[in-house]
């Protein structure tokens, strides 16, 4: 079994080391502990050991080179091992890591074709260096991001793949609702209407997304003339209504992390339990239980479901949650009235219904206007957390990044979760600093704790 | 043999013995009724009096019609040739008793109870059978399946007598050829016997009221098939109606209806191919609750009915009457029962098939149906008349069309006619179950030379790099 050799650290502030010379070549055999190289590091040289014995099967680093920690500079194995696959990925790292790490197999063929173009051409010593320190962080084979699942790879039909790549949409972000989880067209269609994760970020058991580009592989292409577009009214009224809002309303920010896991296996066994019912579509999105959730928070914070009035502070007697999605040549939010005297699934439909209706421009003002708190979601679009400007006259406006598998601590343990950053701007007029924490507070417990919603 | 059982199949047709099979593979305790009526037994319909007997006869017509036109090209010249449709009639017959035979072998196999006898639901979860001879007896059934199929149906004035009025199930088994005969529709059934009798030497009149044949596809389909059929002297005469039938004159008189005005068709034998209706009397429906939808048995998507533990599937359960949509139809509500269910029936991706000469096959939405969903249209058309596989077999007319969404390539209906296309349509579900779009099946180098070398053209065509035309 070939061993990697890699850049070790050698003190605990060394970050990258220069190779100073090599003290084996390619085909000796060597045993555990005979020195490999001598590399000068931030503090004095020392020397890199072999951890098990084995035949010298390719040095990847040059004398001179200066090389990350944990970068692969070398590969101990048997004599007639194929060590081609570790190779391959070092050469591509080396010569062109601006293609996303091998994320994934399955993944549009463009890629795999830069991969083995990359590895084809070999690495040259010039080329190596700089493109070897910049990209040895990203490059490493093993990189824990990767989306090395069980099955290995993202399951989405041709099509679906086709309408997420000319909208945008990672669709390694998206969870399937066609066979063995398959992403079909409509998971894309329905995560494109709601501009939020109707498909949900991520849902699937164990499957970290990748942390390449958006749109999975592959770029849109390059398009750049100058062109004058003229405005839509849609464009002139989102661009008053927020200078009116950036300007006037004094903006503060909390961010916190929410632990998904709960949220996600009840919302998983509830739409089972949907289809079982044969609703023929009903379906509760993550983004409906956003909704819910926020509702039933802002019930025990009334203090946030409210407007800033000039002279008074204008509290609302029911939680309308704005729902922002996108449209094509922009953004609009309609109003889910009175979510917080509503159930999930009924959240659910109407969420759908308005979405539908924003997106083929059948809302009426009276659908958009008047949401006393909104939610803005773009997980969907690879986006980890971001500041949101409120909507006035509201006074906060709740900002979703995309769920990821993560490594975090508990009990003194590192284990795997999946979590969610959430950002809320609030006005300073309306909103003080521990008044919002503690609705942030609430609105993670109940995510954390989706049973106690109904207890 | 025990008398509880986890599930009972009412009716061992595509549908019903496809069910049990299933269940049985899912650990459930299965019995499957089967009545062998006049046009059942194991198989249903289908193995006995339907699908394979006819694929049977169709054969026999392919050879007598390409002897015809084929011969002397071909190089087989035939001195003399001597039509047996009784001959044919009992390969026919010896194909459908060994399928038959088959199905019992399945469910010995399987562990399956097969129960001869008129199943009818009496009673929550309970199912009485009453055998042709012998005692009834009463089952237990945590779970009921109604799989009874359908059955001929005809027009007033038209009653099937068997005799001078048939249905398919006596066209299956007509030894002695008449002079003279009306098919009355023009669907998949109609044009089939049409092609068979022609073959064989009658003299056959076409009757379809609308005004193509297979009136449902994509109306090319129809033009191209009556061209074919008007070649070897079948009269064809769409856009007309029966009125009404004089049986007792020799020979009968049929009175039709044409947008000219009436016309009177002298024929021995008229055979009605208007339809097919559901077997639902005496089943226990009504006692029980069961909702209909029309003259079929009303389900949702897992096949279920509005009463608990009973389902339906198969041509009892609707539209499209056609034994592979009963047989998904039958895994569906074993998996239900099962509580396995994967996916609800899907009905937008079932293949319908027309085995007449050149055969018919469609999936999907016609042209017509995509611009009214909406979409902005592609069409992908590739003639068979210059395709090197059709000439070969001396069956180069036709031609396969995809229907394409013009922004994603979306497969949206794949629409042919032609030699053996009935083998094609498989690559389009395919193609359409797994979301791929014209540039896949482009992509895909098919075999040369292959007909199914003709969908990628098709494919290619609707991307505007067809090669070949």
């Amino acid at each position: 079994m070939a061993t990697k050799v890699v850049m070790a650290q050698l003190s605990p502030t060394m970050e990258e080391g220069k190779l100073v010379e090599w003290k084996v070549k390619e085909g000796d055999e060597v045993s555990q502990g005979d020195v490999l190289a001598e590399v000068e590091t931030d503090k004095a040289n020392m020397d890199i050991e072999a951890m098990t014995g084995g035949t010298v099967r390719a040095l990847l680093a040059s004398e001179g080179d200066v090389v990350e920690v944990g970068a692969l500079i070398g590969v101990l194995g048997d004599l007639d091992e194929d060590i081609s696959a570790i190779v391959e990925q070092a050469g591509a790292s080396k010569d062109g890591g601006a293609e996303s790490p091998p994320a994934s197999e399955g993944e549009e063929t463009s890629e795999a074709e830069a991969r083995a173009e990359a590895s084809a051409e070999a690495a040259e010593p010039e080329a190596a260096e700089s493109a070897t320190a910049e990209v040895a962080a990203s490059s490493d084979a093993d990189a824990p991001i990767s989306r090395q699942t069980s099955s290995g790879r993202v399951k989405v039909s041709p099509l679906a793949r086709r309408i997420a790549e000319d909208a945008g949409i990672d669709v390694a972000r998206l969870s399937g609702s066609g066979p063995g989880g398959r992403i079909v067209k409509s998971d894309v269609e329905a995560a494109i209407a709601s501009g939020g994760p109707a498909g949900a970020p991520a849902a699937e058991a164990g499957a970290a997304p990748t942390r390449s580009t958006a749109g999975a592989g592959a770029l849109r292409p390059a398009r750049l003339e100058d062109e004058r577009i003229e405005l839509s009214q849609m464009r002139k009224t989102i661009a008053k209504r927020l200078v009116q809002s950036i300007g006037p309303v004094p903006h503060f920010f909390l961010t916190t992390e929410i632990d998904m896991g709960r949220a996600l296996d009840l919302r998983k066994s509830l739409n089972e339990r949907l289809a079982g019912r044969g609703d023929g579509g009903a379906k509760v999105g993550v983004n409906d239980l956003l909704v819910k959730v926020a509702a039933e928070a802002l019930a025990r914070h009334p203090e946030i479901n409210a407007s800033w009035d000039g002279d008074a502070i204008q509290r609302h007697g029911s939680a309308d949650i704005g729902i922002a999605v996108a449209v094509p040549d922009g953004l609009i939010t309609p109003v889910l009235r009175e979510a917080d005297r509503k159930g999930l699934v009924q959240i659910a439909a109407e969420a759908r219904d308005l979405i539908e209706r924003a997106r083929t421009r059948k809302l009426k003002p009276e659908d958009y206007t008047g949401a006393t708190f909104s939610i803005s979601n773009l997980g969907m679009f690879g986006i980890d957390e971001f500041t949101a400007i409120i909507n006035p006259p509201e006074a906060a406006i709740l900002a979703v990044g995309g769920t990821v598998e993560k490594p975090v601590v508990e009990d003194g343990e590192v284990v795997v979760r999946r979590r969610m950053r959430v950002t809320m701007s609030c006005d300073h007029r309306v909103i003080d600093g521990a008044m919002g924490a503690a609705f942030i507070q609430t609105f993670r417990a109940m995510l954390e704790n989706p049973l106690e919603l109904v207890s | 043999m025990a008398d509880s059982y986890d599930v009972v199949v009412i009716g061992a047709g595509p549908a019903g013995y496809v069910c049990a099979i299933r269940a049985a593979q899912l650990g459930l305790k299965t019995a499957c009724v089967e009545s062998k009526s006049y046009e059942g037994g194991y198989g249903g319909t289908c193995l006995n009096w339907g699908c394979i007997p006819a694929k049977a006869l169709l054969e026999s017509a392919a050879l007598a019609q390409n002897l015809k036109d084929h011969g002397e090209d071909m190089g087989v010249r035939p001195i003399e040739v001597e039509y047996d449709m009784s001959a044919a009639v009992d390969r026919s017959r010896f194909i459908s008793e060994k399928l038959t035979g088959g199905i019992q072998y399945l469910f010995k196999k399987n562990e399956i109870d097969g129960i001869e006898g008129r199943g009818k639901i009496v009673g929550k979860g309970k199912v009485e059978v009453t055998p042709e001879e012998g005692d009834v007896r009463e089952l237990e059934a945590k779970n009921i399946v109604i799989a009874t199929g359908a059955v001929m149906k005809s027009f007033p004035g038209f009653e099937i007598d068997g005799d001078k009025v048939i249905g398919s199930r006596e066209a299956l088994g007509l030894r002695k050829l008449p002079e003279k005969m009306v098919v009355v529709g023009a669907g998949y059934v109609g044009v089939e016997f049409a092609d068979v009798f022609n073959a064989f030497g009658v003299e056959v009149t076409l009757v379809e009221a609308l005004d193509s044949l297979v009136p449902l596809a994509d109306p090319e389909i129809g033009k191209t098939l009556a061209r074919s059929f008007k070649k070897r002297g079948i009269e064809i005469k769409t856009g007309t109606k029966v009125k009404s039938l004089d049986r007792d004159a020799s020979p009968m008189k049929l009175t039709v209806e044409t947008s000219k005005g009436d016309e009177t068709i002298d024929t021995d034998i008229v055979l009605m191919a208007v339809g097919r209706k559901p077997v639902t009397d005496d089943l226990g429906l009504e006692e029980l609750g069961v909702e209909m939808d029309g003259p079929w048995v009303k389900i949702d998507g897992w096949c279920a009915t509005n009463v608990e533990g009973v389902y339906a599937i198969g041509d009892v359960a609707g539209e499209p009457m056609l034994a592979h949509k009963g047989s998904h139809e039958g895994i569906v509500a074993a998996e239900k029962i099962a509580g396995v269910a994967g996916h609800p029936m899907r009905y937008d991706n079932i293949p319908s098939v027309g085995y007449c000469h050149p055969e018919v096959a469609t999936i999907g939405m016609t042209e017509e149906q995509a611009k009214e969903a909406g979409y902005e249209v592609k069409v992908g058309k590739y003639p068979l008349t210059a395709h090197g596989r059709a000439m070969t077999a001396g069956h180069n007319e036709g031609f396969v069309k995809i229907v394409a969404d013009a922004k994603y390539g979306e497969v949206l209906g794949v629409h042919m006619i032609g030699y053996n296309v009935s083998e094609l349509i498989a690559e389009a579900g395919i193609a359409r179950a797994l979301e791929s779009t014209v540039e896949e099946i482009a992509a895909h180098a098919h075999a040369h030379p292959s007909m199914a070398e003709a969908v990628m053209e098709a494919a290619l065509a609707a991307m505007d790099r067809a090669i070949h035309i």
